[in-house]
């Protein structure tokens, strides 16, 4: 298959030496590789853009899942926000809350859009819709930070993983932060290569999360990891546009990444049978919603 | 590359909580009725690794029943599936595994009816992504990404070149292609995934070649 990148390296490559935006890179080989017209990819990126702006409006209004374990956190978060005495500022807790009002949404089987996974949905769309209160951009522009996202997360998904079963928490919501922070950096109107530093710092910080959700139920500790994720993302952007650089280089992280996904024992990956699931609270949570009765099988 | 589009990445669009276990599990029912061609009565459904651990919490359980429904990963109606697979006179059945599987991500899926039973092996790979990694018995890689057909043949020489023949004739680009057989002689198996859509036009004269026993198509 004809690709424009398959790395990081050729994507900042190609871009630089175009004098492209990496949203047009990621448009360009849509077009190609799916034979769609720039229109077509366009509008579908939109509806997305779309879903994940309801889905914030909704978590925002106050939602709760069915297992009660999470819900609620977006509105304390926004209303804080509101008193004025916040101490990491209001774009960075803009950010987080609506991370976790997406991810309210989500793990209360409501409409969300997957990026890269629904259970890290929250990062891409919270700090884009916190950051676009301060940068002001169009609506294409918001698109295109979805490509830009997107371009990040198609290496990441096929040089290494994007699923917590194969990789753990730093394969999705590791994923989802660099991806955030790359996409920060073109909307805030930084460099190509700048965009891959913030990606790789990102990722550096978030090398070695496990997947371990309490009853294997997408909520806790996920709703707070996307919200750390989203932070996560807007600071390491913020260094990048510093100047700050990564020694190791972008693809090498993504390597590293895959490697440390690929050693981590099972129960660490999308199991519930490690980490904060096995904790004495964890189990207890988990029998608490479970019982001893089977739930959502059928006969 | 396992994924092709940035839409892979950013999306899909569904139903919460898990992409992998929510939408990629939908998905993975879906493909099983589209295999089997009409809505089954029964289900028998086993689930491996991560699947077996976490499918009550992921409401896996339910996505694939709503993937046997026809439901898309965005439909709401998954989460009523089981009430409307009742309403439907389906009957299923979960069963968690311990044996070995090489994808954490499994599920294989047995349905039928009065007429005829099929079985399939699906994989969640992450992002609401599946491969479908086995049907009847034959092992087969189909990425649910572009359109396929699946052509159940007696092993005949000439088969695979008549397919191919009909697809051209219709201007039908084949992107990706394999073909099992049970034993020399017996049923064998064309997995055929395409760059165009293939209408009822073209299903029709495939079925009507010599020596096919069945053909279906899989819509991306």
């Amino acid at each position: 298959m004809d690709v424009l990148f398959r790395n990081v390296r050729e994507l900042v490559e190609r871009a630089e030496k175009e004098g492209k935006l990496i949203s047009e890179i990621m448009i360009e080989q849509e077009m190609l590789i799916t034979d769609r017209s720039r229109e077509d990819i366009m509008q579908q990126m939109e509806r997305n853009l779309t879903v994940m702006e309801e889905a914030v409006e909704k978590g925002l209004k106050g939602v709760h899942s069915v297992s009660g374990l999470t819900g609620g956190d977006a509105v304390l978060l926004q209303k804080y926000m509101q008193q004025g005495n916040s101490l990491s500022g209001d774009l960075l807790l803009d950010a987080v809350s609506k991370a976790v009002a997406t991810n309210e949404v989500n793990a209360a089987m409501g409409t969300i859009c997957a990026t890269p996974t629904a259970g890290s949905a929250g990062v891409v769309p919270g700090t884009l819709f916190a950051v676009k209160n301060k940068l002001n951009p169009t609506r294409e522009q918001m698109i295109r930070y979805l490509f830009t996202s997107g371009a990040f997360g198609f290496v990441v998904a096929n040089n290494a993983s994007i699923s917590g079963a194969a990789g753990g928490c730093q394969a999705e919501v590791g994923s989802a932060a660099a991806m955030a922070s790359a996409a920060i950096i073109e909307m805030a109107g930084g460099t190509p290569q700048q965009s891959s530093e913030a990606f790789a710092i990102t990722l550096k910080n978030m090398l070695g999360l496990v997947c371990d959700p309490v009853a294997g139920l997408v909520e806790v500790p996920c709703v707070k990891r996307n919200a750390m994720g989203a932070s996560n993302a807007v600071v390491a952007a913020d260094m990048a546009l510093a100047g700050v650089t990564s020694r190791i280089p972008c693809d090498e992280v993504i390597s590293a990444m895959f490697e440390i996904g690929q050693a981590m024992p099972s129960a660490f990956r999308e199991t519930a049978k490690g980490g904060l699931a096995a904790t004495p609270t964890g189990k207890w949570l988990e029998s608490k919603i479970f019982g001893g009765s089977v739930v959502g099988s059928g006969q | 590359m396992k994924f092709k589009s940035v839409f892979d990445i950013i999306g899909p669009v569904m139903i919460g909580p898990s992409s992998s276990h929510t939408a990629g599990a939908a998905r993975i029912g879906r493909v099983a009725r589209d295999l089997f061609g009409r809505q089954p009565k029964w289900a028998k459904i086993h689930l491996y690794g991560s699947f077996a651990e976490t499918y009550k919490g992921h409401s896996t359980d339910v996505a694939i029943i709503g993937g046997l429904l026809d439901y898309d990963t965005f439909d709401e109606r998954i989460k009523t599936a089981f009430e409307e697979a009742e309403k439907l006179g389906m009957s299923y059945e979960f069963i968690p595994e311990t044996g070995n599987v090489d994808h954490p991500n499994t599920a294989r899926i047995v349905i039928g009816d009065e007429k005829s039973e099929m079985s399939m092996m699906g994989i969640s790979i992450g992002g609401g992504k599946i491969e479908i990694t086995e049907l009847n018995g034959f092992p087969l890689r189909l990425s649910g990404n572009h359109p396929a057909i699946l052509v159940v043949h007696d092993d005949r020489s000439g088969c695979i070149a008549n397919v191919a023949n009909c697809l051209y004739k219709y201007d039908i680009n084949i992107g990706h292609m394999e073909v099992s057989r049970k034993e020399r002689g017996d049923m064998a198996l064309m997995v055929i995934e395409v760059d165009q859509t293939v209408d009822q036009e073209v299903m029709g004269e495939l079925r009507e070649l010599p020596n096919i026993t069945q053909v279906t198509r899989i819509a991306d």
